[in-house]
């Protein structure tokens, strides 16, 4: 592999899934269990797993917007988990997130144009004039019009709000996006037009992309490797290519033969994943 | 709603208009006896008291003694209700634990009591500290309901998505969590006011609260001589204008908690 951007190592996340009366966790639920991978600059890493498996938490953890229990995470050379809050601040402006459903991750009372240099002040990368500039820019880059910085997301369709969180994430000119679920939450014809734009917007900037996704069949034409995840582990990680034609793991091959094929003639046996 | 708001426009007027509009010197007490006790009658129309002195007077300047206390301790409890619950549900951990040990506490004394005992042992209080007085134990309930809509929506995706962008902590939490509060403490707000004018109006009437010759509404009805039967206008009308202005209030609040919240669904 070529030069690594993200290094992930032995991250761990427990979540308390009781307190006692002052607070302390009495049990902990390991939602993130000993979790290892790198991501390559310019490549996209699809991490794919059921609901609840731990993939949210992992791309949550990365970023630390939550604080993972345990392991090391590092960004182009930088141990994030260790950062100091502005430090880290900082940091945010070249790792950034598009979260799964556009009609939560947007503030509903704040104009698009708001929302979209939000990001470009707080690091202060433009002012004033210059700052509409680019905000119109990255709405247009987006697939979006100049004019839509003046409204509010509720009056914008499912799949024109996620281009606005993409728009949101972009401002900043980020090196590295997490893709949680960026996908999932939209209609199909409109699902391959976001994910169009996402490969399109990835040539042009060279990004690095973590695509999170519980349907194997979304990520094959994004990624360059799959990670397969399962209960909180890693259970099988290869490039895409090889996964998709000879899986390894009984919980992958399980996971293909989820994947619809839209031709009723052709009858497919459904395996069904036991846990072992 | 209308009509509530009506009466309560109505009430407003009036006490900030009260100088021009009331008959008589509120405090003035001529030294004829005649003018005692005297009932409703042309020259006045809710009749006077036992130190003579006109009760439509001192419920028009009672008006704005009585609401400009509520409302200022009102906001005084919001604004310490607000802060506190924000600083307990956006920070959590050991902060909010304390916090809301504190209010659990508070809330356990009936506020009545807690008020008769802090006046008891300060004695009688200038119109200031009545209010400081009522601001101070009202903000429980207030903090509570704000910590738990700040839990709510810290969580929410975009609050975490401008986290991410990478926008100070502080920016965060004034930009996308402290609008969403708004609502909810414009109901409590009024809800409140709805409790502090009786309360008030309570202590004044027991003589802990503002102090004779000013008038407020609670006081006046203590002028009463006798039994209350006896000189019933002096009993009957501010006590009137502390029910209006309480059901208006209480009206108007559930009409805007019921637009906010249309569920109903609970938010302690």
């Amino acid at each position: 592999m070529s030069d690594t951007l993200i290094s992930v190592s032995h991250l761990t996340h427990e979540f308390a899934a009781r307190r006692t009366m002052f607070g302390a966790p009495q049990a902990t639920i390991r939602a993130v269990n000993d979790v290892s991978f790198d991501i390559a600059r310019g490549e996209t890493l699809a991490l794919v797993g059921e609901s609840g498996c731990g993939k949210t938490t992992t791309g949550r953890a990365i970023l630390r917007l939550i604080e993972p229990t345990s392991g090391h995470v590092t960004f182009d050379g930088i141990d994030v988990l260790t950062l100091q809050r502005e430090p880290l601040r900082r940091l945010r402006r070249r790792m950034q997130v598009v979260f799964q459903d556009p009609h939560t991750s947007l503030d509903p009372r704040m104009r698009v144009g708001r929302t979209v240099r939000e990001g470009i002040e707080a690091h202060e990368l433009a002012e004033g004039a210059e700052a509409d500039a680019r905000v119109a820019r990255t709405l247009e880059e987006v697939g979006l019009r100049a004019s839509d910085a003046a409204k509010l997301p509720h009056e914008f369709s499912g799949g024109q709000r996620q281009r606005i969180a993409i728009a949101r994430a972009l401002a900043v000119e980020p090196e590295f996006v997490v893709l949680d679920e960026a996908v999932s939450a939209l209609d199909v014809t409109v699902q391959a037009q976001v994910l169009a734009l996402l490969m399109q917007l990835q040539r042009d900037r060279g990004l690095t992309y973590l695509f999170i996704a519980h349907n194997l069949a979304v990520v094959e034409r994004i990624a360059t490797r799959v990670a397969v995840m399962y209960r909180g582990r890693i259970v099988e990680i290869a490039a895409a290519a090889a996964l998709y034609s000879s899986p390894q793991h009984g919980y992958t091959k399980a996971l293909l033969s989820a994947v619809p094929v839209p031709d009723p003639r052709v009858k497919k046996k459904r395996i069904v994943w036991d846990g072992n | 709603m209308k009509f509530a708001a009506a009466v309560l426009v109505l009430f407003v007027v009036v006490a900030v208009a009260a100088p021009a509009i009331a008959p008589h010197d509120p405090r003035a007490t001529p030294q004829s006896e005649t003018q005692k006790n005297l009932p409703p009658s042309g020259a006045h129309p809710f009749g006077t008291d036992q130190y003579s002195r006109d009760v439509l007077s001192r419920v028009i300047y009672g008006a704005r003694v009585s609401l400009g206390v509520a409302v200022v301790a009102v906001m005084l409890a919001l604004t310490l209700g607000a802060a506190i619950g924000a600083v307990a549900g956006y920070a959590g951990g050991w902060t909010d634990i304390i916090c809301m040990r504190v209010v659990d506490a508070m809330l356990s004394v009936p506020r009545v009591l807690l008020l008769l005992v802090l006046v008891a042992s300060t004695g009688p209080l200038t119109v200031g500290g009545i209010i400081v007085l009522l601001g101070c134990t009202g903000w429980p309930g207030t903090s509570r309901l704000v910590r738990g809509e700040v839990r709510l929506l810290k969580e929410r995706d975009y609050v975490l998505a401008s986290r991410a962008t990478g926008t100070p902590e502080w920016r965060v939490f004034v930009l996308h969590v402290l609008p969403g509060l708004v609502p909810q403490l414009l109901v409590t707000g009024t809800l409140a006011l709805a409790t502090v004018i009786p309360l008030e109006a309570g202590l004044s009437f027991l003589g802990l609260g503002v102090q004779p010759p000013t008038a407020s509404w609670g006081n006046i009805i203590s002028d009463a001589a006798g039994r209350p039967g006896d000189t019933w206008w002096v009993v009957l009308f501010p006590g009137l204008a502390i029910v209006c202005t309480v059901l208006a209030v209480n009206t108007i609040g559930e009409r805007l908690r019921e637009r906010i919240d249309p569920r109903g669904r609970s938010r302690t």
